[in-house]
């Protein structure tokens, strides 16, 4: 087979794949009196921004609550698994390949089992419908991926480059802070990119741990757009197309990090 | 070294190795923490509401009595435990032989370097990038009996439009191609590079035997990838159970029950009625668990071996 035929084939399989995508886009543009023309519009050449404008009436604070716990995820997980990816990979700390297999365990467990004993506990504490308890809940899917990646990219580090800054007299965190964590970079995006990534998508805990609350991310506007029995489909979508904005992000800034992420779970090199 | 040189060195050693640990546990001590308080705690909470005969009351209060293994009886005498449980396998496997072998197939395809293949294997990803209950809800629409792309496809090459969402007999289907579609880009992504790591010195071999496409794929791919398969497929059968998301948001479940699985009906339970029944919910939680980790333990000795 020519390569310019596997071209158009990959094109064409691709363009069936994204499909959903497309028609995501096409009804977020789509005017509510075409919402249910037969045939439907395929392409939105005469389109509305309606969907848009309600976006950005109604769904503002949703948007900005879901960037909000996006970040302090991935604060609180870099904080915890950096740390402890060092330790694994170079301080040999006794019990860590047991503490390895627990992390790995712990990203088995069904998030819907986490959500309800977070909400028993949520509720005895009173902070139920809270930012900082969804950050702490979301958390819980990065951090075990978190550490699992720091402890594989810093197990690559030259063990002389650590040794050379003990002999220059920094200690262990002094090492780990200017020499360990600049060298790290790349793991420490990927890992960012990631974290943000699960947070800003989180509908689990979401809906069991904020489902009432003041300050809701947008995983639950969208969720209660279409729980109103809101026939206003373009708006809907259009928020789906604006929640859909950090992942198209990552994949045009981090495509290496991405599938990096994905394999790193499976496959070790 | 004499001797006498040696024995004031070996407790300096053993000092310094000592101070190590303490630095060690010292990085690794928020974790660990961490992972009591946020992983096991609600873990045991949640052990502990499934051994309880929970009320709205009590819950609040937390001083439900003690009830063993009732809940669990509960959950398994009842009449939808088995149409769940077959649910549940119906919707792992069925997602799983999909994913899997879609996932091989666009993997072999686009192991065939030609232009743009990078750019276009990297577009796959985006269902896999995307928020579940923007997937979800996209799907929702296009599934729509009255207004849907799917329905409108259908009818146009003279098949009868099908209620997806709402028919008992279609609802499971439809979650399934949700999912599949949802999952086909991790199985594109792993299945690849465990292709590149296949020499092709091989393939040439077996091409100069006068293999074809067809047996150099059955002969040399499919053996030399069963590792990386193996761990894929129980890597998916892993996050393919604990699917809630697709599920809850496209259907709630039903109609009637018809595309419930353990990890909706242990929400259902908890959350998704009137009177919540936390007891039984945190039992079929805890039985999802035990299925998961069955799993996890299988690809863990999986991976290891194919490590060593």
């Amino acid at each position: 087979m020519k390569s310019r035929v596997k071209t158009g084939i990959g094109v064409i399989l691709t363009a069936i794949m994204l499909f959903p995508v497309y028609w995501m886009v096409n009804v977020s543009f789509t005017k509510d009196t075409d919402m249910r023309r037969d045939p439907p519009i395929l392409f939105p050449f005469h389109g509305t921004l309606e969907g848009y404008r309600a976006v950005i009436d109604q769904q503002m604070p949703y948007l900005g609550t879901s960037l909000l716990v996006g970040l302090g995820t991935v604060i609180l997980t870099v904080a915890l698994s950096a740390p402890a990816g060092y330790s694994l990979a170079k301080l040999r700390p006794r019990g860590g390949g047991a503490l390895s297999f627990v992390l790995l365990m712990a990203q088995m467990i069904p998030g819907i089992i986490m959500a309800m004993g977070f909400y028993a506990i949520y509720l005895k504490l009173g902070v139920l419908n809270s930012a900082a308890g969804l950050v702490l809940a979301d958390s819980t899917i990065a951090v075990p991926f978190g550490v699992l990646i720091f402890t594989a990219f810093m197990s690559g580090i030259p063990s002389e480059l650590i040794n050379a800054a003990e002999i220059d007299g920094a200690g262990t965190f002094r090492t780990f802070r200017s020499v360990v964590l600049p060298v790290s970079r790349n793991a420490v995006v990927t890992v960012s990119l990631f974290a943000f990534l699960w947070a800003w998508s989180d509908f689990v805990f979401a809906t069991t741990l904020d489902g009432g609350g003041t300050r809701q991310p947008i995983t639950l506007g969208i969720y209660h757009y279409i729980g109103n029995n809101n026939q206003q489909w373009n708006a809907i979508m259009a928020t789906a197309v604006i929640a859909s904005i950090p992942a198209t992000l990552l994949l045009i800034l981090a495509q290496r990090y991405v599938a990096a992420g994905v394999t790193a779970g499976a496959v070790k090199d | 070294m004499t001797r006498a040189e040696a024995a004031p060195a070996a407790p300096a050693r053993a000092a310094k190795r000592r101070s190590g640990q303490w630095a060690a546990w010292a990085f690794l001590a928020p974790v660990v923490i961490y992972l009591i308080a946020f992983y096991a705690y609600p873990l045991y909470r949640n052990l502990d509401l499934s051994l309880r005969h929970y009320t709205v009351r009590s819950f609040v209060q937390g001083d439900a009595p003690f009830s063993g293994l009732d809940n669990y009886r509960t959950v398994v005498d009842n009449a939808t435990f088995w149409p769940e449980f077959l649910h549940t396998v119906a919707f792992t496997g069925v997602s799983l032989v999909f994913q899997f072998s879609i996932g091989m197939a666009l993997a072999v395809f686009f192991a065939q370097n030609f232009r743009l293949s990078a750019t276009l294997r990297a577009l796959f990803l985006v269902p896999w990038l995307l928020p579940l209950i923007v997937s979800a809800s996209t799907w929702s629409w296009m599934l729509n009996s009255d207004s849907g792309v799917v329905n409108f496809a259908l009818r146009s090459v003279g098949i009868d439009p099908v209620n997806w969402l709402t028919s008992p007999s279609w609802a499971l289907t439809s979650v399934i191609i949700a999912n599949v579609w949802i999952g086909i880009p991790f199985n594109l992504v792993v299945l690849y590079s465990g292709l590149q790591s296949i020499p092709s010195e091989i393939y040439e071999a077996a091409a100069l035997d006068g293999a074809n496409g067809w047996q150099r794929f059955w002969r040399v791919t499919f053996p030399l990838l069963r590792p990386v398969s193996a761990i894929t497929l129980l890597l998916g059968l892993v996050y393919t159970l604990k699917v809630f998301d697709i599920i809850w948001i496209m259907t709630k479940g039903g109609p009637t029950d018809a595309s419930t699985t353990f990890a909706t009906w242990s929400y259902k339970l908890s959350f998704g009625t009137l009177v919540p029944q936390f007891g039984p919910g945190a039992a079929v939680g805890n039985l999802l668990i035990i299925m998961a980790l069955i799993f996890g333990l299988l690809y863990i000795r999986m991976q290891r071996k194919q490590v060593s």
